[in-house]
């Protein structure tokens, strides 16, 4: 075991493979960008392949390869269950996979992991009964968390190299232009397929809705794709994206927006041209409920709004109050139109939203983020990954991206979730650190990270109850006790990735 | 005027979250139901949960009261629980006559005494909910020292009266009214019944300034989001406030002075006049206004 600059422990051979962090920027440095295996097309060849089947035998795919999947179907995704069963029936086994993320459709897994199909993860996190079974040590190889950003930067860097990426795409014609605003299953953006498509050295389209040469908008092009399959339904449209994202009713949720929306607009990031990212959340969906009629009153615009885009943002874009929308996905139908409809509606790839090592990203142009969290503690280190439990049921997405680079980062988060304290001591896994993380905004008042003295300033007079934040964890404490310590065992289940690959906390078996 | 009561929020007793949450929107009071809100076969764990979220959170300065079952159904347990947790105000629900009071007043007692309480510590307020309870509220008001208030239940109310409740209300313009004066009357507070549609704003706001006009102290609250909402109606305009500065100045320089004729701008105030005006700067203060000492 060794210790990184956030007092947690990373197992070797890990530390010296990863290496430690040591800081948000310590990591930052010139490379050479990752090449890809180019397969060039002469004029009169197709790319349309009849089966999936049929793709898998064109790429050359074979056991110990690395594959890649997306996740903008979220829990209505048929693609990757669809390509591992036939990669199961195939033989082919020892694959690492790589999806940007992992949702509670894909249970399947974890058969493919006991027989030996899948060998390896790497994913921006874990969920439900896959997650549970990882944390029990279902894989002999620790899973690699990694942040949206994170994984872009692996790409870029060549930290993944990818064999084989099957993308879901909503539309698509033969020859491989593929977009997400129109088709069965549109998801809107992109994004996070765009690197694979950049990124790996083959690339298999699988689509529902075949359309004319050529399929335009374009969001990725022919020249990255190598084969496109048609199938009967890649999604399901309901898993994928919601109806409009409703607005919480819930009491608490609302009053720890509102104390957040006054925060920000007593900060002077507070102006006209700001810019702001939210999580989806109930509480943090529900800041720009208060945040807007505040724009108002003070006849403000917002510049951008970035991330993974709700409605409401596109309602605050359409109503004049937000200049434009940079998109890396769509959390909603309302959205996922937006992008096709607004020219001011932009859609970005992961690197450009948040890689650390690109030529600069979006985040770094960000003012605000307003992010979730499943424990804060009294460094102000951040989980999203583990649960109570320390068994591993969150993703890390932009989280750490998103907290290091903006100038206002703040957690939105219940001080109590049922019996459970969110401001701890220590978080069970550390996935943004402490450093990053500026304010924290619970319903029973605001805590500053003490390091940004300059914010303390800024919120001199404000109408909402500030208490530092070892005050925050007390009236935790003082409502369900103190947590007794998790007990895990030796083996290590899961590495968590900071944005710049090296590894801020290890996660073990429960 | 002993404390503020615009709003008395009605947290179900055997809600673990909410009994841990309530304190969070700036209610005045906290009312804990072990009534209506719980269903019989939770009237037992419902009764210790209140009792051990009494004993275990911090409830601030917030009035905790508690609605008890009727005494032949499991009151009488609720009474001696709540006064040993330290509860504020005992509400009995549907009172029909004084008697009804002095019977609950005797249990308290007998729990004060038995555990060495201070006597007269657990206050009392009483919700009426039918024609007899209206009609008695005036010896209800005065049945027991311990009376701090009297509270209107309307849904049962407008029922026993063969009708039904409407936007402008009329069906309860008596039963207001005459409660009202019954609690002025005793000098304590009186309480208007919950407005149950939490989705209808503009009738919440229609209705509290109804009964804010009539001259009531407050409203019973079913959901957190109708707080501001009601405190936003009794906050009282700048021109109140600086009356009412006015007015507080006049009675300090009156104490300065050694008089105990209070005059502003010449003119003399009576008494009612200065607690009103003390009443209002506690409206304001309460609504976050500013106001100069």
């Amino acid at each position: 075991m060794t210790e990184n600059s956030i007092d947690r422990d990373i197992p070797e051979p890990y530390a010296s493979v990863f290496g430690l962090y040591k800081g948000q920027f310590a990591r930052i440095h010139d490379y050479r960008r990752a090449q890809t295996r180019v397969h060039p097309r002469r004029p009169g060849e197709s790319k349309l392949v009849d089966s999936i089947h049929e793709a898998i035998v064109k790429t050359g795919l074979e056991s110990g390869m690395t594959i890649s999947f997306h996740h903008h179907f979220r829990e209505g995704d048929y693609v990757m269950n669809l390509v591992m069963e036939e990669i199961d029936k195939m033989g082919i086994k020892d694959l690492t996979i790589a999806p940007s993320s992992i949702a509670n459709v894909h249970e399947p897994l974890i058969n493919l992991i006991e027989k030996g199909v899948v060998t390896g993860i790497t994913a921006s996190g874990l969920r439900d009964k896959l997650g549970a079974a990882v944390s029990h040590g279902i894989m002999d190889k620790p899973v690699v968390i990694r942040s949206h950003g994170g994984r872009a930067r692996a790409m870029a860097s060549g930290d993944i190299h990818i064999d084989v990426a099957f993308i879901g795409a909503p539309s698509c014609d033969a020859y491989g232009n593929i977009n997400g605003t129109s088709g069965k299953a549109t998801c809107g953006s992109l994004g996070y397929a765009r690197m694979d498509a950049r990124y790996a050295d083959q690339v298999v389209a699988i689509t529902d809705s075949l359309v004319p040469y050529p399929n335009t908008p374009v969001s990725i092009p022919q020249t990255d794709v190598d084969y496109v399959v048609r199938v009967d339904a890649i999604g399901n449209p309901e898993g994928i994206a919601k109806g409009a994202t409703r607005l919480t009713k819930n009491p608490k949720e609302l009053l720890i927006a509102e104390y957040a929306a006054k925060v920000i607009a007593a900060t002077d990031y507070f102006k006209n041209g700001f810019s702001f990212q939210t999580g989806t959340g109930g509480a943090s969906l529900a800041v720009t409920r208060f945040l807007r009629p505040m724009m108002e009153e003070h006849g403000l615009k917002a510049g951008f709004a970035l991330g993974g885009i709700t409605n409401t943002m596109v309602e605050m874009m359409e109503a004049g109050q937000v200049d434009k929308i940079l998109d890396v996905q769509d959390f909603d139908h309302p959205s996922a139109l937006s992008l096709a409809r607004n020219d001011n509606h932009y859609e970005i790839d992961a690197e450009m939203y948040a890689s650390p090592l690109s030529k600069g990203s979006v985040v770094n142009q960000l003012d605000v983020a307003i992010l979730s969290a499943l424990e804060v503690d009294t460094g102000f280190n951040v989980n999203v990954l583990t649960g109570s439990d320390g068994v591993i049921r969150g993703a890390s997405g932009g989280h750490s991206d998103t907290a290091a680079a903006c100038r206002m980062s703040m957690i939105v988060a219940p001080l109590v979730r049922g019996r459970i304290p969110t401001v701890v001591d220590r978080v069970t896994t550390v996935v943004t650190p402490g450093d990053s993380v500026d304010v924290v905004v619970t319903e029973y008042g605001v805590a500053v990270n003490p390091r940004r003295e300059d914010l303390n300033t800024m919120l001199d007079g404000l109408d909402v109850p500030r208490l530092d934040i070892n005050q925050l964890r007390d009236k935790a404490y003082a409502i369900t006790g103190t947590p007794d310590p998790i007990r895990f065992k030796d083996r290590t289940v899961a590495l968590v990735e900071y944005r710049d690959g090296s590894l801020i906390d290890a996660v073990h078996e429960v | 005027m002993d404390r503020l009561r615009r709003t008395m929020m009605f947290v179900p007793g055997s809600n673990a979250a909410m009994l841990r949450d309530c304190t969070l929107y700036g209610a005045d009071s906290i009312m804990f139901d072990l009534e209506d809100a719980v269903s019989l076969k939770e009237k037992d764990s419902a009764r210790m949960l209140v009792y051990s979220a009494l004993k275990s959170f911090d409830y601030g300065d917030v009035e905790k009261v508690v609605r008890i079952n009727a005494l032949d159904a499991g009151g009488d347990q609720d009474v001696r629980a709540m006064v040993l947790a330290g509860i504020d105000v005992i509400r009995l629900p549907k009172t029909e006559t004084s008697q009804d009071i002095r019977d609950v007043d005797a249990v308290i007692t007998h729990t004060e005494r038995e555990h060495d309480i201070p006597l007269g510590r657990t206050r009392m307020m009483a919700a009426v909910e039918s024609a007899a309870g209206v009609l008695n509220s005036r010896e209800i008001a005065h049945a027991s020292p311990r009376m701090m208030a009297i509270a209107l239940g309307a849904e049962d109310y407008v029922t026993s009266q063969k009708t039904y409740r409407s936007p402008d209300g009329s069906e309860l313009f008596f039963a207001r009214n005459f409660i009202l004066h019954a609690a002025r009357e005793a000098g304590i507070a009186a309480i208007d019944t919950v407005f149950s549609d939490i989705d209808d704003e503009e009738g919440l706001i229609r209705e509290t300034k109804a009964i804010k006009q009539l001259g009531f102290d407050g409203k019973s609250v079913i959901n957190p989001r109708q707080i501001p909402v009601i405190d936003s109606i009794f906050a009282p305009t700048r021109k109140q406030i600086t009356k009412a500065m006015g007015i507080v100045a006049g009675l300090k320089e009156a104490e300065e002075r050694g008089s105990g004729v209070v005059a502003v701008n010449g003119q003399m105030v009576d008494k009612p006049v200065v607690e009103r005006a003390r009443y209002t700067l506690a409206l304001a203060k309460a609504a976050g206004m500013k106001v100069e000492s």
